[in-house]
């Protein structure tokens, strides 16, 4: 009876899991097992397996990785949600005693050595979170939007890995929780939390790429912050609040105003833009607390709070970029809008990254044929920039190919998320996802120059087996949690 | 669990944003990688280290085989600016013992040269000494960004002909435009033949790619050196001079100014071609190079004026055996033909003066008392034959053309660089002066004895003393006798022959030979060879006249034809007449016969500059 059960729920296993997740999986791992070869080939040593080196070294954590996995997929599928909580309880106590035991490495206190491996706890944070958030949501009738306290819940299980890890100073780690919005957003947070953070990161660019110019007394970033406030808001107006007078009484107000202005300017009666612009969003919301005397109240004062708070973070972006960031990441923010070039310092990487990627052509320049990689003329050739040594030796066709490898990954994890038939699983599933996305947005976006400069490895690809094992582990759990999902209905 | 439709469709927000984002990153791709091809370059550019492989230039031989021109190695210090990084300014200025003062003006003066470019590689220092070369290569790795770049310098192995030899120098911005061979820093010929044979002295540059690693460190050459490119070393050049010969002509010329060209007649190459006063070739080598440059330019006798094929003077008597020969051609005598001569020309009011001899005179009595007379009466004979040519005018034009035939009033393609053409007038030019058909053979008589407008250069002086040699051709004079793997262009091959009958050059030659017997070429008797001569002494507006000869040895099977010209020295037979009896003696016997030592001595030490038209400053 044991015997055929175990017999049973083996052959259920081979069948219930996820291939196609398993097959993407292995294609990006051998990919990235091949590039870091590639990144750290030296003419003198050529064994591809010799543990000396980073591919050597890389092929160990492979294995280790698949074993680990293997090893998750026969424990008991009820371990993960039983022991959520404990096990981010433990990884939380990792992470703090990790900053006190961590040796300083190029100003990040975030590695434990043990003989000679060393560990990024922070990187198993991540899974350890993804667990407890998706316990938290499975709690009985748990519904994110019934009560502010449970984002309160949320929040805080989100918030504590990312003080850690700050406090560990890998800004970049701590970072990829943000991208847990995606999951909250999912469970019904209003979009108009993701639409804010979106607002937030354009008018930032803007603010800071246009601080230079100054037109009557006011930047031209700030501007245009301004107006796209001014039309958001009248958007917001007609088409959220259903209010179309309003909308439409603002919108005629802004256009006479702004007429009024560009006239007296043609006499050369000059304005004080910062005045003239605030003083019209003043008068723009004094106007909506007379209309919700007798409109939809809730909806109106959502827009309200929205075009405060834009201000207010208008004024606020040059404080925080000037006085908050380090002045190496105020370069590397100015490096990546053009602003700088800095081609010794800051920009060196990006500006050699680029090189070696736009050198690589359609086809690239073949296998081991990389000169900026082989050369180390790319920093951190074999980490946070491998994906330049796939862009310089396989071309347009290979970056092509890992970019829709990833996505195809993604997309897949999205569409189990989907499947599941409890909370626990689909939120754990939609963390694996958003971590995913942010990685593969922030790595691939700073390699090819589009994003400033954040030390995060590509998933994966980069070099280091915390990544790798962290990575694997939270596959092989999505991947055990997804071929339980019949069984429970049963 | 009851599922919330209205969340489910928010997987297509958080799909599609993953979504947008790979597009974006596929755009951006593509746009490097496919759409910019700069990035290769500068890929290329970060990877490979092309360095230039310098070929050795060509050597340079006399006519015996004896090396005059060899290279010797330099060293010059490099830089490229992009790739400097921080280093020991003092460790370095130590090493090349400069002072620190000195490096900060180096630096300077690189960066304010307009073809400075931080990309490209910059000429920090040149000609580095062996010792300062083997102490700075130890140290080399300290100071990146630097390289040192393996040159030659000429070497010279006899201190003679630097007038016709010429230099090398860096090139400048101009030579870089007009042959994009070169780059900054390369040499190229200056004057003489280093400039002329450049083509074939320099080879070809080659190239070595090297791979270099982003901390300028070499790791191996690309592609295990199969895309080099080698250095094909400049092809060697064997003069047609004798440099023994020309040291002993230099040597003669010695405190004179003007010059001599010795031609084989039978070959048309030239034996010797001394400017004088000539300069040390080494004076124009290594890192002093500009200054001295600067101190002969400024130097008041000139010494970089090759006054061998630059300078345009009278020719004097020297012009007489032409008028000869172009009277015979036209008719206008035969060699018994007789005119009269009571010392001078006395014509039409008109008088050229002559000094005592037989009268009336033939043509080789003319030629060997070098008679005024004789040729005046030609010239105006021929010149005011209306009968034959219609007018002087188109007589004049005849006489031109035969002149011109002979190599005289154009450049005679010498392969040197800067040869003069000296001057012939012709017709139009006398039409402008007195008006058309307002002159006629005496308004123009100085010309039949090589004076008045007439002006000929040293070299033409010789050819024409070839080709009277060689009765009536010539090959065109030229330096360089061989090239090596190569052929010499075909007009330093060719005979080319003068409008006159060769039958007419026996009678001028023996006119030449009567005037060593018993003329006033005495004094270029040697030994038993049979020494045919001509003097000149040219009135010019400098000074003392001119002395000039012109001379070939033996009279049968001609071995050397010379001419010999010095400025402001009086009779042609007091110093042009010696000179090229002796250079003819030393060529032929290979010494000088004791009994006629004495004559040696006297050109040794005998000193004209100072009776020169060369002003004193």
């Amino acid at each position: 009876m044991e015997l055929r059960n175990t017999k049973y729920s083996s052959s259920s296993l081979f069948r219930s899991v996820d291939w196609v997740m398993v097959l993407l999986y292995a294609i990006l791992m051998v990919c990235g097992a091949i590039s870091i070869y590639a990144a750290s080939y030296d003419y003198d040593h050529a064994s591809m397996f010799d543990l000396s080196e980073f591919s050597g070294k890389q092929f160990l954590w492979m294995g280790i990785s698949i074993v680990v996995g293997m090893s998750i997929l026969i424990i008991d599928r009820r371990f993960f949600e039983t022991y959520a909580y404990p096990i981010y309880a433990i990884v939380v106590l990792l992470m703090i005693v990790t900053i006190f035991v961590a040796p300083d490495i190029k100003g990040s206190r975030s590695w434990i050595v043990l003989g000679p491996m060393s560990l990024q706890p922070a990187e198993f944070g991540k899974f350890a979170t993804a667990l407890a958030l998706a316990k938290l949501f499975s709690g009985y009738n748990f519904v994110l939007n019934k009560s502010f306290k449970n984002y309160l819940k949320a929040i805080f299980i989100i918030v504590i890995p990312i003080v850690l890890i700050l406090l560990q100073k890998e800004t970049g780690s701590a970072l990829v929780y943000t991208s847990l919005a995606f999951v909250l957003f999912r469970e019904g947070m209003s979009g108009m939390v993701l639409f804010a953070g979106l607002c937030a990161i354009a008018f930032f660019v803007i603010v800071v790429k246009y601080a230079g110019d100054v037109v009557m007394g006011i930047t031209v970033g700030e501007m245009a912050v301004f107006i796209i406030i001014m039309v958001l808001m009248v958007g917001m107006l007609m088409f959220y609040c259903k209010s179309y007078r309003v909308g439409r009484n603002i919108a005629i107000g802004f256009a006479s105003c702004g007429a009024i202005a560009f006239i007296l300017s043609l006499f050369e009666i000059s304005i004080n833009g910062m005045i003239f612009f605030l003083s019209l969003i003043c008068a723009a919301v004094i106007y909506m607390i007379i209309a919700m005397l007798h409109e939809k109240m809730k909806k109106i004062l959502i827009t309200m709070a929205f075009v405060m708070m834009s201000v207010a973070y208008v004024f606020s972006v040059n404080y925080v970029f000037n006085d908050v960031l380090e002045p190496y990441q105020q370069m590397r923010i100015k490096v990546s809008l053009g602003l700088e070039e800095d081609l010794r310092g800051a920009g060196y990487n990006v500006n050699q990254s680029k090189i070696a990627i736009g050198s690589g052509g359609v086809t690239g320049k073949g296998f081991l044929n990389g000169t900026q990689t082989k050369l180390k003329y790319v920093p951190e050739q074999h980490t946070d920039f491998i994906f330049c040594t796939i862009g310089e030796e396989q071309g347009f066709v290979g970056t092509t190919f890992v970019l829709i490898m990833f996505l195809a990954l993604i997309l897949r994890i999205i569409h189990i998320a989907e499947r599941q038939r409890t909370a626990f699983g689909r939120v754990y599933a939609y963390c694996v996802a958003s971590y995913m996305m942010f990685h593969i947005g922030i790595n691939i976006g700073m390699v090819v120059g589009l994003c400033p400069v954040i030390g995060i490895p590509l998933p994966l690809f980069s070099y280091g087996g915390s990544a790798l094992l962290a990575f694997s582990i939270q596959l092989f759990i999505l991947l055990k949690i997804d071929s339980a999902r019949k069984e429970f209905g049963n | 669990m009851r599922k919330d439709y209205k969340l489910e469709k928010r997987k297509y927000v958080i799909g599609g944003f993953i979504v947008v984002i790979v597009l974006i990153f596929i755009i951006r791709l593509f746009e490097l990688q496919v759409c910019d091809s700069k990035y290769k370059q500068y890929a290329d550019s970060n990877a490979f280290l092309r360095k230039t492989v310098y070929p050795s230039r060509g050597l340079i031989y006399d006519r015996n085989g004896e090396l005059i021109v060899y290279n010797q190695p330099a060293y010059d210090v490099m830089m490229i600016p992009r790739d400097v990084q921080p280093f020991d300014t003092l460790d370095f200025c130590n090493t090349l013992q400069i002072s620190r003062a000195e490096f900060d003006q180096r630096m300077r003066d690189l960066r304010e040269n307009p073809s400075y470019s931080s990309y490209s590689q910059q000429t920090f220092m040149t000609h580095l000494s062996a010792k300062d070369y083997g102490r700075l290569q130890e140290k080399l790795y300290r100071f990146p960004g630097f390289f040192i770049q393996k040159r030659i310098l000429r070497q010279y192995n006899h201190l003679a002909g630097a007038n016709f030899l010429g230099n090398i120098r860096e090139v400048n911005s101009r030579d870089i435009e007009r042959d994009d061979y070169y780059r900054p820093g390369d040499y190229t010929g200056d004057l003489g033949i280093e400039k002329s044979y450049e083509y074939a002295l320099r080879g070809e540059k080659g190239m070595e790619i090297l791979i270099r690693d982003a901390y300028g460190k070499i790791q191996g050459r690309y592609d295990g050196g199969r895309q080099d490119i080698k250095a094909i070393s400049g092809k060697s050049l064997t003069l047609g001079i004798d440099i023994e010969l020309q040291e002993y002509g230099e040597k003669l010329m010695q405190n004179k100014i003007g010059a001599i060209v010795a031609i084989e007649p039978s070959t048309g190459e030239i034996l010797a071609m001394v400017s004088s006063p000539t300069y040390d070739p080494t004076l124009l080598v290594g890192r002093e190079r500009g200054k001295n440059y600067r101190e002969l330019v400024r130097n008041k006798y000139k010494p970089l004026y090759d006054r061998s094929i630059m300078a345009a003077y009278p020719p004097g008597s020297t012009f007489k055996p032409t008028q000869g020969l172009i009277f015979e051609q036209e008719g206008i005598i035969d060699v018994n033909t007789l005119y009269p001569c009571y010392h001078g020309y006395i014509n039409g009011g008109l008088r050229v003066g002559c000094h005592g001899h037989e009268s009336p005179i033939a043509l080789r009595a003319a030629l060997r008392t070098s008679c005024n007379a004789f040729f005046c009466w030609g010239f105006k004979n021929m010149i005011d034959r209306r009968s034959k040519y219609g007018s002087s005018s188109a007589a004049f034009e005849v006489w031109k053309n035969h002149l011109v035939s002979m190599g005289y009033g154009y450049k005679l393609g010498v392969d040197l660089p800067g040869e003069s053409r000296g001057f012939i007038p012709n017709s139009a030019f006398y039409d402008k002066i007195y008006g058309k058909n307002r002159w006629s053979a005496n308004t123009i008589i100085s010309v039949a004895i090589g004076q008045g407008e007439v002006l000929a250069t040293p070299l033409q002086i010789a050819n024409l003393c070839a080709t009277i040699a060689n009765r009536g051709y010539f090959i065109t004079p030229h330096i360089v006798k061989a090239i090596e793997g190569d052929t010499l262009p075909s007009m330093y091959m060719e005979k080319r022959f003068p409008t006159v009958d060769r039958s007419y050059y026996d009678n001028i030659v023996e006119g030449m030979r009567m005037a060593v017997m018993a003329g006033t070429c005495r004094n270029a008797r040697f030994g038993d060879v049979a020494v045919c001569g001509k003097t000149g002494t040219a009135q010019n507006p400098h000074g003392r006249d001119h002395s000039a000869f012109m001379g070939f040895a033996p009279m049968d099977n001609p071995k050397i034809a010379i001419c010999v010209y010095v400025e402001n020295a009086g009779f042609g037979a007091t110093y042009g007449v010696p000179i090229g009896g002796l250079m003819m003696e030393k060529y032929l016997t290979g010494k000088i016969s004791p009994e006629r030592k004495y004559l040696e001595q006297r050109m040794l030490e005998s000193n004209t500059i100072m009776s020169s038209g060369v002003k004193k400053h």
